[in-house]
């Protein structure tokens, strides 16, 4: 198909829809966890540590025991003990949230690239190879893509169908969204506020942990120091933009993670448009949804867990 | 409580620090320059295979070559603070020489280098310098890129060859070009279709980024930045591959054509050794394959063994001197001729080259 100096052929087209469910994935499932987090009143800035320990952790996992699902869960439990020192300091100890998230980033990078050394230019590769959904891998169009993707692409979709029933339709979800919203009042009614918070915290981190050894494991193949460039950032960002609800924040993650796969193929298509300019798309957006959600406070209830950021002390009540 | 705080998080900080610093040392072997302490300062790691493996591997030559001590300091970010601090450190543990391998250090070395006459400031990829103690030194890689195109160009059966460039700077766009104008020797009709990534390192969109351009319809990738993404993504879809920096072969052996690589180790031990016999002087170095800094990596086993002379025969009159690859006519994407007819390229023409070659599809503006 060529119209005004723009070719685009089924295979680009595919390979986009391809390439924006892969970063995608990468993105939810980081988010997801920060979601869960976040609706428990934590807020976690140390993402990008997790998915790089997770990304290193699973990496190892995977080429030590050639099976990309062991590698893949133990990366979500190197994002998970890199989480408990968030749940520790953040919860139990009542530091600041930010100040304990964001020295978790600064560990979790380091960490990661310390024990992950010696695996930097190793050529082994444990990867995770796309499931065809018998009868639907067949449809045109849909069938390659949606259909024949990553394992993880439907573990990711999953995990959020789980989260979003969790938080809304179970008495465990409404114990974590109380002691978001309002952790005296929760501790009043009976819910242990830091065992929830602290819970919450340590699941968010196996989530990103996830997402990094989805992008050792999955996306690129390799591990390499520096490889999460900053993906730990846009899932926080996302979270926002998915005003802390599992669907919107997976609608969210599509959009991104087509912006992501839109960016590279611009030149390809023939398309005169910035990438850059593009490629600041999830930010302008965020920044819109925070405007929207400040404006509309005013009116209705805000989205944002009324107690996130705030560290709870029962004597200090 | 907020003491509690400040220790947790000083004690989680220190313990990151620890995790990340990192140095190495050279060992000794006799003659003036084992006295000579020679330090590098990073943008990225080693084991990159990419940009900073080439010039640790260049390092680790220069040590064993002149047993003086060596220095390194990784993920040094540009116009960061953590620069001049680096720097500092290396002088306060004797250092003689500092060599900075990235091109955004430039303006600190030349303040650094006023403050500290007695030190070598040696900057990679930059063009400032001084008459004293401070200059630059780069390499002429587009004498490699353009035979590794040879072999492109011969390998592409569909005339197109994608390429994952890094940035549009000239030393970017004369990587591209050069490619071009040796593809263009062994396929009058091919096309190199360039697909801006703004990463040095970030494998997840290199890749895409050759995906990409794989799905556009090229059979060939060829790559600026420090990962073997691209060339992974062109291994998984069965196409061919040209690396940089470092012969990256094992990473996609079948997709695996040649590669322009680095070998700083010659220039290395030559300015520890001026260094050491007090002979060194500030002059820019922008050497060439007849310096062996640059040269063209293995060829895969399966290249026509005609096409393996002919790319040796242009290899030994570029070193020999007696061939330029920005010898005209050569015109741009416009039509305009840039270069005429039997004339070469200068070096001022070259260093701030930002244009395309004809035969290149793509903005020279990113």
């Amino acid at each position: 198909m060529i119209f005004g100096g723009i070719t685009i052929t089924e295979a680009s087209v595919i390979g986009l829809i391809v390439a924006s469910l892969q970063f995608a994935t990468l993105l939810y499932l980081a988010a997801l966890g920060e979601t869960i987090a976040e609706r428990a009143g934590v807020l976690n800035l140390g993402v990008e540590g997790m998915m790089a320990m997770g990304a290193m952790a699973g990496y190892v996992g995977g080429v030590a025991s050639g099976s990309p699902w062991i590698g893949f869960l133990v990366g979500g439990l190197a994002g998970a003990l890199l989480a408990s020192v968030h749940a520790v300091a953040a919860v139990a100890l009542g530091a600041d949230q930010v100040v304990s998230g964001l020295a978790l980033t600064i560990l979790g990078l380091g960490l990661a690239n310390f024990l992950g050394d010696s695996y930097t230019s190793d050529t082994r590769r444990s990867l995770f190879k796309d499931v065809d959904i018998p009868g639907l891998s067949d449809i045109p169009w849909v069938g390659e893509t949606i259909f024949s993707a990553s394992p993880i692409t439907y573990v990711a979709a999953a995990l959020g169908v789980l989260t979003w029933f969790v938080l809304s339709r179970t008495s465990i979800g409404l114990g974590l969204r109380a002691v978001g919203e309002s952790a005296s009042t929760a501790d009043s009614a009976g819910h242990g506020v830091a065992a929830i918070r602290m819970t919450a915290v340590v699941i968010g981190g196996a989530m990103a942990g996830f997402s990094g050894a989805f992008l050792t494991l999955d996306t690129v193949g390799a591990w390499s120091e520096g490889i999460t460039v900053g993906r730990g950032w846009i899932a926080v960002a996302l979270v926002i933009f998915g005003a802390w609800r599992p669907g919107r924040v997976g609608l969210g993650a599509l959009l991104f993670g087509f912006t992501l796969a839109l960016e590279r193929r611009l030149q390809p298509f023939g398309i005169e448009f910035s990438p850059i300019l593009l490629s600041m798309l999830p930010y302008i957006l965020t920044v819109g949804v925070l405007v929207v959600i400040s404006y509309r406070a005013r009116n209705q209830p805000s989205p944002t867990p009324a107690g996130l950021g705030i560290a709870y002390r029962r004597e200090e009540r | 409580m907020r003491r509690r705080l400040l220790l947790v998080v000083a004690a989680v900080l220190a313990f990151s620090l620890v995790a990340t610093a990192c140095g190495d040392d050279g060992g000794s072997t006799g003659g003036a320059s084992d006295d000579v302490t020679a330090a590098w300062v990073y943008i990225g790691q080693p084991g990159d295979a990419g940009w900073t493996f080439a010039h640790d591997q260049g390092r680790q030559a220069a040590a064993d070559a002149t047993g003086a001590t060596t220095l390194t300091v990784e993920n040094i970010a540009e116009g960061s603070p953590e620069f001049e601090q680096a720097v500092r450190d290396f002088i306060a543990e004797g250092a003689d020489i500092i060599f900075a391998t990235s091109f955004g250090y430039m303006d600190d070395m030349e303040k650094l280098a006023a403050e500290f006459p007695d030190v070598v400031f040696d900057h990679a990829t930059g063009f400032k310098s001084n008459d004293t103690n401070f200059t630059n030194y780069f390499g002429r890689v587009y004498q490699p890129r353009y035979l590794s195109g040879m072999i492109a160009g011969a390998s592409t059966t569909t005339d197109t060859i994608g390429y994952v460039a890094a940035f549009p700077i000239p030393e970017v766009i004369r990587g591209i070009n050069a490619f071009t104008l040796g593809a263009q020797v062994t396929n009058p009709d091919v096309t190199v279709q360039v697909n801006w990534t703004s990463t040095w390192f970030d494998p997840a969109v290199e890749g895409d980024a050759a995906s990409a351009l794989l799905e556009a319809g090229a059979d060939v990738i060829a790559m600026h930045q420090d990962s073997t993404a691209a060339g992974e993504a062109a291994e998984a879809a069965g196409a061919r591959w040209v690396s940089y920096n470092s012969d990256m072969s094992a990473f996609a052996p079948s997709a695996y054509l040649t590669s322009a690589v680095w070998d700083w180790g010659p220039y290395y031990t030559s300015v520890i050794e001026e260094v050491g016999a007090g002979t060194w002087d500030a002059t820019p170095y922008w050497g060439g394959m007849d310096d062996g800094i640059v040269k063209l990596g293995s060829i895969a086993s399966d290249v026509d063994a005609a096409l393996v002379t002919q790319v040796n025969d242009v290899g030994d009159q570029m070193t020999a001197g007696t061939f330029d690859p920005f010898t005209g006519p050569i015109n741009d994407q416009d039509g305009t001729e840039r270069v005429a007819a039997g004339v070469s390229m200068d070096d001022g023409s070259m260093l701030g080259m930002d244009w395309f070659v004809d035969g290149v599809d793509g903005s020279a503006g990113g």
